[in-house]
């Protein structure tokens, strides 16, 4: 520290001031005569402008805080005017010896002495300066009120000592007068500091009374805890609600362990919505405003629902993986299910997975015996071998493979031929992740095949004969038919030629009976007995030569479809009499007794060819008649109206019908006795007409006869005979 | 001698047997007779002698018993005299055929002479009935 001599300083050119100047700054004085900072900074202008000195600094004893504080400044930076504080604890410092020194003392910058802390270099960027005392009162040794810093060295000339003097004196003046004013200045600028910091925290702070009363909050506290008679009704609900959640938290919190954090749901008063807060109170003790809370509360609505959610994702992570659990879960009993062998192998090879078939073929227990252990084995060698063809792309590029694998069944080295299909699982990028094979048992498919094949052979062999077998009936059907053509044109022309044959017979016939009917007759006049004898044996045999004609006749026409039926209504018991009449003389000659049995009861009356019923009728007494040599012949009419059935029964006494003999009687030229020798004539035509007649009524001959009890003919037909 | 008011009755027949057998017998039994062995023949009698009965056999050589009888029928002169068919056919549809054709009876031979006449007194005494 150096004790400058002012007169050994070169005097500086400088204006000088005029006396109208100084009583400028005077006035100035006055009119802010309770302001310390204006009057020092007018100060400091006026020693610009009159005195040359650009650049000063006013600093000014703070004796409370025992700090040297910036006042005013000019040519240098506001806010290091106004920041600049310095400790007047240390006697040494330069800046606080100068306060005891009656002269300017130089000051140097930089830091070569090691004692100078930078000061003046703080203030005025580097380089010397030079501080000059303010004392308002003339005695020396007195400690100054201040410090006038100015740049460099300088000259004390008459306008400098002379603005020393008035400002000591004024600012003398002023703290004399205005310290108390300066301290609520001073308080008042704290207090904004205080509010633009707690203003400036994003999260609500309050200081309550412990009855949770607002005694200070901040911005965002004010938005939730307070509210103007002018704001909306809403809000100013939403506001008391607030107030009461908030006294509430903190009665709960005197109780309870103070600095714990608590959650406190607000409602928003803007719009409504829900705020979750985290409240985190703690107690202050002031000895003049008594016991407070400060309470800062952090909005966590956010940190809420994004816990909600993490915990709602992580219970669908849950309920995925269960489902993901089941899935697999399923997917094995559903693989296990399968009958056929599936494994499923890693992109390696190796085997992942098998179900309970696979398992019986390509595992084995330890104490499996050599064979299924070597089975075992052998199986696991053709299935690697088949897999890695597939992961080595043999077998073209396709992502399924198919090939047939011979394995054993370790159990029983039974041979297993197994067609194996081994599919690829690709991801989504088409990276191989696994091969699934499934291997199914062929023997089965073998032995149907072969069975079908031995089906397939026999069935056309079958085929093949049934082939020759119809074309066989083929040639025999044709043969049949074209005989069966033949047959019936063989049968026409029969037909035919026994119908002209019957006419050609008729006519000379004809002549033969006539002429023997007229000589019998006495055309030719009287003959003798032995002659008419002879005539009659002609007649006699003639009639029968015709009556064999006509009955030839009857079987031809029927046999050709040509019998005409003429239905007309008739009695039945009229056709019997008729009959009876007609045959009266072979009655005669038979010296037999004929009882007609008529029915009486109601008019036998029917629809039917009366001419053919009655030739049945006579042709069955005829038969009656020429076999029975005793006893009696009955004929016996019956009608059932309700069945509309009407019958006629011929009953004889004759030599019966033995049972065995029942048919052939009424087949076509048939006695019982056709020998040449036999003892009755006849054509045995006579039941065969009779039966077919009957049939083309619509009725039918019924036989009841036993060899010697006589024999009972009866012809039944239908009231109504089919047209 | 056979009285000239008898009945003429012409028979046609081409079996000669069979028409002496019958002219004969009706001669025999009282009639007056005239014979015919073919349709014209039959046909050029009937218009000539105006008989008041024809047997009329149907097979006939040319001209037959049908179509005779159709001719005999359709004319004004020879309608009203009655015709007994005489056939041998006893096929079906014979006796149809002949009623078609006009004939008034039917006889189916063989018949015998004694038969015959029994038709021709019917059919005379129910022509003179009429």
């Amino acid at each position: 520290m150096t004790q400058l001599s002012v007169r050994s300083v070169p005097r500086a050119p400088a204006a000088t001031a005029t006396p109208s100047s100084r009583l400028e700054l005077l006035e100035y004085y006055l009119a802010h005569h309770d302001d310390l900072a204006l009057c020092a900074q007018a100060s400091l202008e006026w020693l610009a402008r009159h005195a040359g000195v650009k650049r000063s600094i006013c600093l000014i004893v703070d004796a409370e805080s025992s700090l040297l504080a910036g006042l005013a400044g000019t040519g240098v930076r506001t806010e290091d005017v106004e920041l600049f504080s310095w400790p007047l604890s240390d006697p040494r410092d330069p800046l606080v010896a100068a306060l005891s020194h009656t002269g300017p003392t130089a000051l140097r910058g930089g830091r070569t002495n090691g004692e100078d802390r930078g000061a003046s270099s703080t203030l005025f960027g580097g380089g010397s300066s030079t501080a000059i005392p303010l004392r308002p009162g003339r005695a020396s040794d007195e400690t100054a009120i201040g410090l006038l810093l100015v740049k460099a060295a300088i000259v004390l000339t008459p306008d400098v000592a002379w603005l020393v003097t008035v400002l000591s004196q004024k600012i003398d003046q002023i703290r004399g007068r205005g310290s108390l004013a300066e301290e609520a200045r001073r308080l008042r600028r704290e207090r904004a500091l205080f509010f633009t910091i707690i203003n400036s925290v994003t999260d609500p702070i309050l200081l309550t009374d412990t009855e949770g009363r607002l005694i200070v909050a901040n911005a965002r506290a004010e938005k939730l805890f307070a509210a103007s008679e002018e704001e909306s009704e809403g809000r100013r609900r939403a506001v008391e609600l607030n107030n009461m959640l908030f006294s509430a938290a903190l009665s709960r919190t005197a109780v309870e362990t103070p600095s714990e954090a608590r959650e406190l749901l607000l409602v928003d008063p803007s719009d409504g919505s829900d705020l979750l807060f985290e409240v985190l109170s703690s107690t202050v003790e002031d000895p003049r405003e008594g016991t407070g809370i400060v309470s800062v509360l952090r909005n966590i609505t956010d940190l809420r629902r994004a816990t909600e959610q993490i915990e709602e994702n992580y219970q669908k992570l849950r309920v995925a993986e269960a489902a993901a659990r089941a899935e697999r879960d399923r997917l094995n009993l559903i693989i296990d299910s399968v009958a056929d062998p599936i494994i499923v192998t890693d992109q390696g090879g190796a085997t992942v997975l098998m179900n309970a078939p696979a398992e019986e073929l390509f595992t084995v227990s330890m104490t499996a015996d050599d064979t299924a252990q070597r089975t075992v084995q052998a199986n696991d060698a053709h299935f690697s071998s088949f897999i890695s063809g597939l992961l080595l792309g043999e077998g073209g590029p396709g992502e399924i493979r198919r090939g047939e694998i011979g394995l054993m069944n370790p159990q029983t080295s039974e041979p297993i031929p197994v067609e194996a299909i081994a599919g690829k699982v690709l991801t989504e990028t088409g990276e191989l992740t696994a091969v699934v094979t499934i291997l199914h048992d062929r023997r089965e498919a073998l032995e149907r095949a072969r069975l079908y094949e031995q089906l397939k052979s026999a069935s056309d062999e079958l085929q093949m004969r049934v082939q020759s077998a119809t074309a066989e009936l083929a040639t025999q059907n044709e043969l049949l038919r074209r005989q069966a053509i033949e047959l019936e044109q063989a049968s026409r022309l029969k037909s035919q030629f026994l119908a002209n044959m019957s006419h050609e017979f008729r006519t000379p016939l004809n002549a033969i009976l006539g002429y023997t009917h007229m000589l019998l007759q006495g055309v030719g006049g009287e003959l003798p007995a032995n002659v008419r004898r002879q005539l009659q044996r002609i007649d006699s045999n003639g009639r029968h030569l015709l009556t064999i004609i006509n009955e030839i006749l009857d079987i031809t026409r029927i046999e050709a479809g040509k019998m005409p039926m003429q239905i007309t209504e008739f009695d039945l018991n009229e056709i019997v009499q008729e009959v009876m009449t007609e045959l009266d003389p072979v009655i005669t000659r038979s010296r037999l007794a004929v009882m007609p049995r008529l029915a009486a009861a109601s008019s036998p009356v029917v629809q039917s060819d009366r001419q053919k019923v009655k030739q049945i009728v006579v042709n069955l007494l005829s038969n009656a008649l020429k076999f029975t040599h005793q006893g009696g012949v009955e004929i016996a009419v019956e009608y059932v109206p309700e069945e509309r059935a009407a019958s006629i029964s011929v009953t004889d006494t004759g030599i019966g019908i033995a049972p065995e003999h029942h048919d052939k009687i009424f087949e076509d030229f048939r006695q019982v006795d056709d020998s040449p020798s036999r003892q009755y004539g006849g054509t045995g035509l006579g039941l065969a007409i009779c039966r077919r007649l009957a049939s083309a009524l619509g009725g039918r001959i019924v036989l009841r006869s036993n060899l010697g009890e006589g024999s009972t003919f009866t012809l039944t037909i239908p009231a109504d005979a089919p047209q | 001698m056979t009285d000239q008011n008898a009945p003429l009755i012409l028979v046609v027949d081409d079996y000669q047997d069979a028409r002496e057998m019958y002219a004969e017998y009706l001669q025999f039994s009282g009639f007056r007779v005239a014979e015919a062995k073919n349709g014209n023949e039959a046909v050029d009698q009937a218009f000539a002698l105006k008989p008041d009965l024809i047997l009329m056999d149907l097979s006939l050589p040319g001209m037959d018993g049908w179509e005779a009888t159709r001719r005999l029928k359709a004319d004004e002169a020879t309608r009203h005299i009655p015709i007994v068919a005489l056939t041998g056919h006893a096929l079906a549809g014979a006796s149809e055929g002949a009623r078609k054709a006009g004939c008034d009876s039917f006889v189916t031979k063989p018949c015998l002479p004694d038969d015959l006449v029994v038709e021709v007194r019917r059919m005379l005494s129910a022509t003179k009935h009429i």
